[in-house]
Parts: C-alpha cells; structure tokens; sequence
C-alpha cells in the first residue's frame, strides 16, 4: 500500500498545483456521477413515472405524477418475481459449483503438489485461451444428450468448469507461507484435515473474490441460458427481459429493468470493499 | 485460532521469497491418492464441460450434423461453405469495425480515469464505486436501457440533449454509420469500470522510490507518468489490451440485443453469424457451419495472442 501516487507531498504543497488537482478532481467526481450514477439514477426515477411523461420529457429531473403501480404490476402480473427467484437460483447453484471445483483443485495443485501438477495446471490454462464461443455449439449438444434442456444443471455444471476460479485459488494459496501447512501436517492433520481447518479459514480473502466473480457472472449471464433454458418458466431476468418488451407497456418494462438492477446494486453496495479491492488480496494471513 | 507465531512473522506481502524452496520428497505417500481425489469434480466438470466439447468442435466441423441422423463425415465442405457466405465477409469488418472502435474509445478511457482516480485523496471509495456502478447493472438491462436511450424521434434522451446544441436528432441504432459507434459506447459504459479497479490495484503496487528517484532527477508530473506509471503498469496494460481483443471479437449481447444485425447488416458480427448459423429459427441447425467458424475464430484468436505475447517480448528484451 503505497501512500503516493505520482504527485509527491511536495507537489501537493504548491498553491498552484493544489488549485489544478482541485479542478480535476471536482469534474472527475462530476463526470462520474453522470456517467455511472446518471443511467442508474434515471432508471429509478422512470421505473416510478407514467409511461406518457418518460416518453414526452426522458430528462425532466421531477415527473409530473408518480406511479409506483408500475413496481407491483411488473412484480406481480408481469411475474418478475417468479424470474427473479429463477435468477437467484441460478446464481446460487452456479456459486457452489465453482466454489467446490476451484477450491478443491486449487488446494490439490498448490498445498498436496501431485507430481503431475505442471501438467493438470498447463491443460487447465489452456482452456483459457480457448474462447467460449468455441464450446457453444458441442456444450449445448452435450446438453441436450444429458437431457438437461430446461435444467438448472444445465447452467450449473457448465460454470464449474472456470479456469480463471482455479489459477485465481492456486496462485493465492502459491502466496500462502508453506510452514502452516508442514506445520499442520507435522501435527498429523491429513489432507482432508488440513484443507478444512487450515487452508479453507485461510482463504478467506480468495473466496470472497471468486464469490463475486461467480454471482456477477451468474447474473450477467445470457446467451448460454437463453440457449438451455427455452422454457419460460425456469428462465433468468436476464433470457426473459428482451422478450418481455415485446408485450409489456413502457412504465411497467422499466419498473422491472429496475427491480432486475436493485440486487446486483444492493449486493454492490453492501460488498463494496469486496468488489473494490478484489484485486488487492493482502491482509490474508490475519487472524 | 489458526495463527500461529510462525504465520504472524511471514508478512502477508513479502518481497523477499526464500530463493529456492525446500523441496520435500518422499515421505508423503497418501498424498497421491487424495490429489487426485481433490482434483476429481475439477477433472469431472472441466472434462464434460470444457476439454471434451473442445475436441468435439474440431470433429464436428468436419461433419454435417443434425440432431436427427447419425452425423456423416464431409470433409472441409463446411469451412468450404462458411468461406463462400458473402455474409461472413461482412461479419469479419463489422468485428474488426466494433474492435477497431472499441480501441480508441474503451482502452484508453479507463487508464485515463484510473491515473487521475490514484492522485484522489478524499472520498476515493466514492469514486471508484461510481466508476464501477456500471458494470454490476446487468448487462442485459443496460442494453435494453440504453435501447431505449438511443431512440431516434427528437424525445428520445440522447437526442434531447442534442437538441439542446441544436443539433438534429440522430438515428443511432438505425442509421449504418451511428449503429457500430452506439454499440461501442454502451459496451464501454458496461465494461470500463472493472479495468479502471484493475488498473487501480495495479497503480498501488508502483513503488514510491520511482516517482522520487524521477523527482530526484526533476521530471514533470507528465514524464513521471510517461517514463515511470505506464512503464510500471506495462504487465497489467498487455493483459487487458488482450482481454479486450479477445472479448471484442465475441461481441454478441448488443449486436444481439440492439439491433439484431441490421441495419443492413452492419452490426452483424462474428458471433453473432455464428449463433444464426446454429440457432436461428430462420436459417438455424446447420452445426457444422457454426462449428467451422467457431474454430476459425478460435484459431485467429489465439494467433493474434501467440503474436501480441512474442512482439511484446522481444520489445522488451531489446
């Protein structure tokens, strides 16, 4: 953790350098509130406005009625609780899967080292470079041999099966100081033991990150499940959204491009250091 | 209470590694057995889901595929016939156009934010929360709100604001030339906050003792930035450069969801060619064409990597 950045204490001393950072950081913070508050911002306003005043004046900061009907009508007759619920699954599924196979792989190859781990790590890397795109077409037969079309297996499985989740866990538990381990071992903890009690506390860190990468993606998530899940009754925000704007008045769609955003926002919000800081892992080894 | 007086000791972020790390041989015959028992949902899952349908895409841009018969054996006929599409042709512009664009619009952006975001000494939270609101909206639901956004009557929000300079209303998604450039802006709102966290992380890790041995030799702030930020950040830059041409040419979601190809074609990209080709309710079915291309892409792709990691190398070993 650095305290400086370019500037020096010096620089920030200078009257005249003080007066620039004043200005670039007053209309940093501006342009930031407009370009990642003002859509977001907008959204809520307009999920409450009748469908006329958004229509007739996007940008008028206060709209001429409220109509927070609009929340309960998307929430009920539209049925978004019923595809928010299906998200929520997805998401949850999907984090389990990717917690399991990350962690357990990333304590094999770093803390037990197989002989064969160069190996295993080298095929695993590899799908890396591998677009996605590349398995669309064979992943979704694959799915459909499994019979698992219209199946949250079918979004589960497929998300387990992250490189990045596995080299994120290794190089983490790489970081980690080895004496813990022999220490343990010495103890005469088995590697069960040792992944449960010692390795998994000690991840900590390392599972908040691969947590929120595998909720956001979940939630990102659209053209795979758009794919298995044909069926609208099992189908995420995310696959029913498009089709919705087809049949649903304005008001009412941008009510449940609302109630679609509030989680992930929520979610941000409360996490924040988590998202915020994911990069920046230290701090692993406090008690 | 896992910490012992061992763990306190080793600093969490040590520079100093033990050289060589003692290696244990020997002495740990149940580990074998329980690496492998470890390693069995990751073999599982990663062999169902990723390494076999891998090999498949190769075995099956060979043959005609249809999930009715048995799947018969034609050669390159489909790589053939994908190479004949005059669509795919347009496809390979309107990717590069969509790359090219999102280049000089989306790359540099995020740096930009996260230089200036670093010298922040109050409120940083704040800052970078708002630079990264974007990216937890849903993607789908940015696309579809900023559909709504782009709409081309003098009401719609952009054009409104237009209309305050007196500019005419503009037909973004409708209009062949604005309708790659509206894509492109939507698709960097959604994605610059993530790289402006990464960037930040990585601008922490420049050590202090550059700026003032810079300060020292009396550099600017701009030549500091030049000669010891983005040479520092240069590891970070080329990870994202790629991830950014990687993710560029598999642009789908607003294609997709924007303007479904047109108009005219103009947004149809790669991917999106290659979901038609499968799954189209209109043309659809054809697997070994989708297939064809997808490995095609896939090959180009990882070229363009293989280059980019040599070029890079030899750059800095000269």
């Amino acid at each position: 953790m650095t305290d400086r950045g370019v500037l020096s204490s010096h620089d920030r001393r200078n009257p005249g350098v003080r007066s620039v950072i004043a200005t670039v950081q007053g209309l940093l913070l501006g342009g930031l509130l407009l370009i990642g508050l003002g859509p977001v911002l907008w959204l809520a306003k307009s999920a409450v406005t009748p469908t006329q005043d958004t229509l007739r004046a996007p940008l008028a900061l206060w709209p001429n009625g409220f109509d927070f009907a609009n929340l309960v009508t998307a929430w009920t007759r539209v049925e978004i609780d019923k595809y928010f619920l299906n998200t929520v699954l997805l998401a949850f599924g999907a984090w389990a899967v990717q917690l399991l196979v990350a962690m357990t792989a990333g304590f094999a190859l770093s803390v037990l080292r197989p002989r064969y781990r160069k190996l295993v790590t080298g095929v695993v890397l590899a799908t890396l470079f591998v677009p996605s795109v590349v398995l669309l077409v064979p992943l979704y037969l694959t799915i459909t041999d499994l019979s698992l079309i219209n199946s949250f297996w079918a979004v589960w499985l497929p998300a387990g099966a992250n490189a990045f989740n596995v080299l994120l866990v290794q190089r983490f538990l790489d970081g980690l100081p080895r004496e813990v381990f022999e220490a343990a071992t010495v103890d005469g903890a088995g590697p069960l033991r040792l992944f449960v009690s010692v390795v998994l506390p000690m991840s900590r860190p390392i599972l908040g990150v691969v947590s929120v990468f595998a909720v956001i993606a979940s939630w990102k998530d659209f053209l795979w499940p758009m794919l298995v899940l044909p069926d609208p009754a099992v189908q995420p925000l995310s696959v029913r959204l498009p089709a919705l704007q087809r049949f649903v008045e304005l008001d009412v769609f941008l009510a449940a491009l609302a109630i679609s955003t509030l989680i992930p926002v929520a979610l941000f919000l409360v996490f924040q250091r988590l998202f915020l800081n994911g990069g920046a892992l230290g701090g692993a080894v406090k008690g | 209470m896992t910490t012992t007086a061992p763990t306190r000791q080793a600093a969490p972020r040590s520079a100093v590694r033990p050289a060589v790390p003692p290696r244990r041989r020997g002495k740990r015959r149940g580990t074998g057995l329980a690496a492998l028992l470890f390693l069995l949902p990751m073999f599982a899952v990663f062999g169902v889901f990723s390494w076999l349908p891998i090999l498949q895409t190769a075995v099956m841009s060979l043959q005609e595929t249809n999930l009715v018969d048995t799947p018969e054996f034609v050669g390159l006929d489909n790589f053939a016939r994908v190479l004949d599409d005059p669509l795919l042709w347009t496809a390979v512009r309107n990717t590069m156009w969509f790359a090219f664009l999102a280049l000089v619009i989306g790359y540099p952006a995020p740096l930009v934010l996260a230089v200036l975001m670093n010298e922040v000494r109050r409120l940083r939270g704040l800052y970078s929360a708002l630079a990264y609101l974007p990216v937890v909206v849903p993607p789908v639901v940015a696309v579809l709100l900023w559909k709504f956004f782009y709409d081309a009557g003098p009401n719609g929000l952009f054009n409104t604001v237009l209309g305050w300079f007196g500019v005419a209303p503009v037909a973004w998604l409708q209009d062949g030339g604005t309708a790659m450039v509206s894509l492109v802006v939507e698709s960097t709102w959604a994605a610059m906050g993530g790289t402006v966290i990464i960037y930040l992380a990585a601008l922490t890790r420049v050590p202090p003792e550059l700026y003032e041995a810079a300060e020292i030799d009396g550099a600017s702030v701009w030549r500091k930035v030049w000669h010891v930020t983005l040479p520092q950040l240069r590891g970070v830059l080329l990870i994202t450069f790629i991830l950014q041409i990687v993710g560029t040419a598999q642009v789908f979601l607003e294609p997709f969801l924007f303007t479904g190809g047109g108009p005219a074609n103009r947004t149809t990209t790669v991917l999106l060619l290659i979901y038609n080709y499968a799954f189209a309710s209109s043309l659809g079915g054809d697997y070994g064409a989708a297939t064809a291309l997808s490995l095609m892409l896939a090959v180009v792709l990882a070229l363009l990597s293989a280059l980019y990691f040599r070029l890079t190398r030899s750059w800095s070993t000269t």
